[in-house]
């Protein structure tokens, strides 16, 4: 089945005072109908200005959009501003990190759910009200008939997350993208959100493309993984291959340094050293050769590209692939013997 | 021994008021209610809980940034519960703390060599000469460039800004330091190194620390004992290996089930506790037992009576609850064992391909 959402070969870099910042470098991503894309990164990689450019919110005056994204065919990219609208919302919704500064302060929120609709659709506000009010209920929240009447500043975090949703939905969109959705929440709450989209996505076959900087909330939610680094995609394929075997450097940092509650506690971290790399002046070749432990003298001045390691597994490495699965496996190894 | 540091039923309320000019005051938050702790030289303590637990509070009581409603600090040995700032001053060189944000806990109008060297003017500490030269040698410590003195701090990323924050509450040599989220806001290959830095520097420096965060994997990785808070009080105190082993109270036990871990499967081969519904106002805090709305386990008792925080069944392992977790129970919420996700993985393949 053809993908509902393809973004091939976006770039987006933005003219800033201090220089061109290279955003998003050559992505290539496919959302599959129904599917879970999780892209993983941290800040500064490119995976919330991957997001923005899919809904068409980085068309800004000093931006630089090219490359293609694809909704059942029809380029996002070329659309004027009026159809995009239509599809913006529609077909494609987006939900943020932080519920409080994307709900309008002013406004009840049960009225910005129904300009959702409106936007979109001829109805009379009375069923809009219904709808709206239908909405909330999908998405657990109880006495949905008196919450419309509540201001944002009334709600807590998870219910403010759950009244975004519940507008992201309402037109049964073909795509959510889920921009660090629970980033902002408590772990229990955060256990709630990831559990109600998921509920929410097998009802109505809803993509998502779900951007995180934490790999259990990748572990628990997507299908299919890009990692991605400094504007690029470094590594790409299904969940239990990126977790499992994963065949990047710079993977094989994320997994190995932060603290985990599902292996015995190890006397000390192992970080990645180094620091993220300037988008203005990336490192020549592969942008993470500055901070990899085993940098080759042809990664400094050689781009790896992103190629099929295995049938549905792609890498952006120079390192050989037995090579890959010889470090992988000592790592692995070390990992035993420390616990 | 005596501990470094002691609290005793430390209790802090804020007014909640309305109006303008006639301020009048319409209930208070109980921030934190009835929190006892002690920490011992060379210990780190982890505070952890979810937002508005008080573990913040907490924390700028035990420093006494702020002062509490009622209850008791001591700090070796002697009662500073109502000092005043001014004699509190001397203390300060030894107490420091490091904050979450390191963009807003820096002044952006100062070199970095004047931030991290505040507190030893501040404390009348050496010639201006000397004082340079301490600044020079904490900054390589904590692994900056010490040619980097005169440079202001938004030419730093995010790590570096927190190695200025730890380099400024180390300069005074300090023996307790209270961290409160100081890891939360960077990138998890950055958070590492700072972890690390804090974790060698405890160490050679023989500092006690109290850790606060809202993630358990970092307490856990981190702590010596660990203090679960709920709604202003501490639920559960215990080493970490025996908390994540067997969670007692069913709120730690929800908190641990809700982590999620980066391997696949995991979240189908254990169960979760999903708590529903959210933490209830601090402004009007449920009776007895405050987890007593939420809890799976909760019976009629739990919200007459208050449970104390005691030791359960080995002396250094204390909860606060009536009906704490069984052993059986525990065991389903933790973070499953590796050969049971494997076998839930191959089952869950041979569904598909069946």
């Amino acid at each position: 089945m053809a993908p509902v959402l393809e973004i091939r070969d976006l770039h987006v870099t933005f003219r800033t005072r201090d220089g061109i910042v290279q955003a998003v470098d050559g992505v290539s991503l496919d959302l599959a109908r129904g599917g879970t894309l999780g892209i993983v990164g941290e800040s500064g990689s490119g995976k919330s200005v991957t997001g923005l450019t899919v809904m068409g919110l980085t068309r800004l005056p000093n931006a630089t959009i090219s490359g293609e994204v694809l909704l059942d065919g029809e380029d996002l990219l070329r659309l004027h501003d009026d159809r995009l609208r239509e599809i913006r919302g529609k077909r494609i919704a987006m939900i943020f990190q932080d519920p409080l500064s994307s709900l309008h302060p002013l406004y009840k929120v049960g009225w910005q759910i129904e300009e959702a609709i409106r936007a979109h659709e001829h109805v009379s506000p009375h069923a809009a009200r219904a709808r709206a009010i239908e909405a909330l209920r999908s998405v657990e929240i109880p006495s949905p008939a008196e919450f419309v009447d509540r201001y944002p500043h009334e709600l807590s975090g998870g219910m403010r997350q759950r009244a975004m949703i519940a507008m992201a939905l309402v037109l049964g969109p073909d795509v959510l993208i889920a921009d660090e959705p629970t980033t902002a929440l408590d772990v229990t709450v955060q256990a709630q959100i990831l559990e109600l989209i998921a509920s929410l996505q097998r009802e109505f076959h809803t993509a998502v493309l779900l951007i995180t900087h934490d790999l259990g909330v990748i572990a628990e939610t997507a299908d299919e993984v890009a990692v991605m680094y400094a504007g690029r995609v470094v590594e790409q394929g299904p969940l239990e291959t990126i977790l499992d075997g994963p065949e990047h450097p710079y993977t094989w940092g994320l997994l190995r340094s932060i603290p985990r509650l599902d292996v015995p506690r190890t006397a000390r971290l192992r970080p990645i050293e180094g620091s993220p790399p300037s988008l203005i002046h990336p490192p020549s070749g592969c942008h993470f050769h500055p901070r990899c432990p085993y940098v080759m003298p042809m990664c400094r001045s050689m781009d790896p590209e992103l190629l099929p390691s295995d049938a549905d597994h792609l890498v952006a490495c120079h390192l050989s692939p037995t090579e890959k699965r010889r470090i992988w496996r000592g790592l692995q190894l070390e990992e035993a013997a420390a616990s | 021994m005596t501990a470094l540091l002691e609290a005793r039923d430390l209790v802090k309320h804020f007014p909640v008021t309305t109006g303008v000019l006639f301020n009048r005051t319409q209930g208070y938050v109980h921030a934190v209610d009835g929190v006892s702790l002690s920490v011992e030289p060379g210990e780190t303590l982890g505070l952890v809980g979810e937002t508005g637990c008080g573990k913040s509070t907490t924390a700028r009581l035990l420093t006494r940034l702020l002062e509490p409603t009622s209850g008791e600090i001591r700090y070796d040995g002697t009662d500073i519960t109502h000092w005043s700032q001014r004699k509190l001053r001397p203390l300060r060189r030894d107490v420091q703390m490091i904050f979450q944000d390191p963009y807003s806990s820096l002044n952006p109008r100062r070199p970095v060599g004047t931030i991290i060297g505040e507190p030893l003017r501040i404390h009348g500490i050496g010639t201006k000469r000397d004082r340079r030269l301490r600044v020079r040698d904490v900054m390589s410590r904590v692994g900056l460039n010490p040619e980097h003195y005169n440079r202001y701090v938004h030419e730093f990323s995010g790590g570096q800004r927190q190695r200025i924050g730890i380099a400024r509450a180390i300069v005074t040599n300090p023996k307790l330091i209270v961290a409160d989220e100081p890891v939360s806001a960077l990138d998890v290959s950055i958070q590492a190194q700072v972890l690390n830095l804090l974790q060698d520097l405890r160490d050679e420096l023989g500092l006690t620390l109290v850790f606060i965060s809202h993630d358990l994997s970092v307490v856990r990785h981190l702590c010596d004992r660990v203090a679960v808070m709920y709604l202003g009080k501490i639920v559960e105190l215990a080493e970490p290996d025996a908390l994540y082993e067997h969670p007692r109270h069913p709120y730690t036990g929800a908190l641990l089930s809700a982590v999620p871990v980066p391997r696949v499967g995991a979240h189908r081969a254990r169960r979760r506790v999903v708590l529903r519904g959210d933490v209830p106002s601090p402004n009007a805090p449920p009776s007895a037992c405050r987890f007593h709305t939420r809890c799976p386990k909760a019976q009629a008792v739990c919200s007459e009576l208050e449970p104390p925080l005691e030791a359960k069944e080995s002396s250094t392992h204390l909860a606060a609850c009536h009906f704490p977790l069984t052993h059986a129970e525990a065991e389903a919420l933790r973070a499953p064992d590796p050969k049971l996700v494997e076998l839930s993985r191959r089952r869950s393949r041979s569904r598909r391909a069946g």
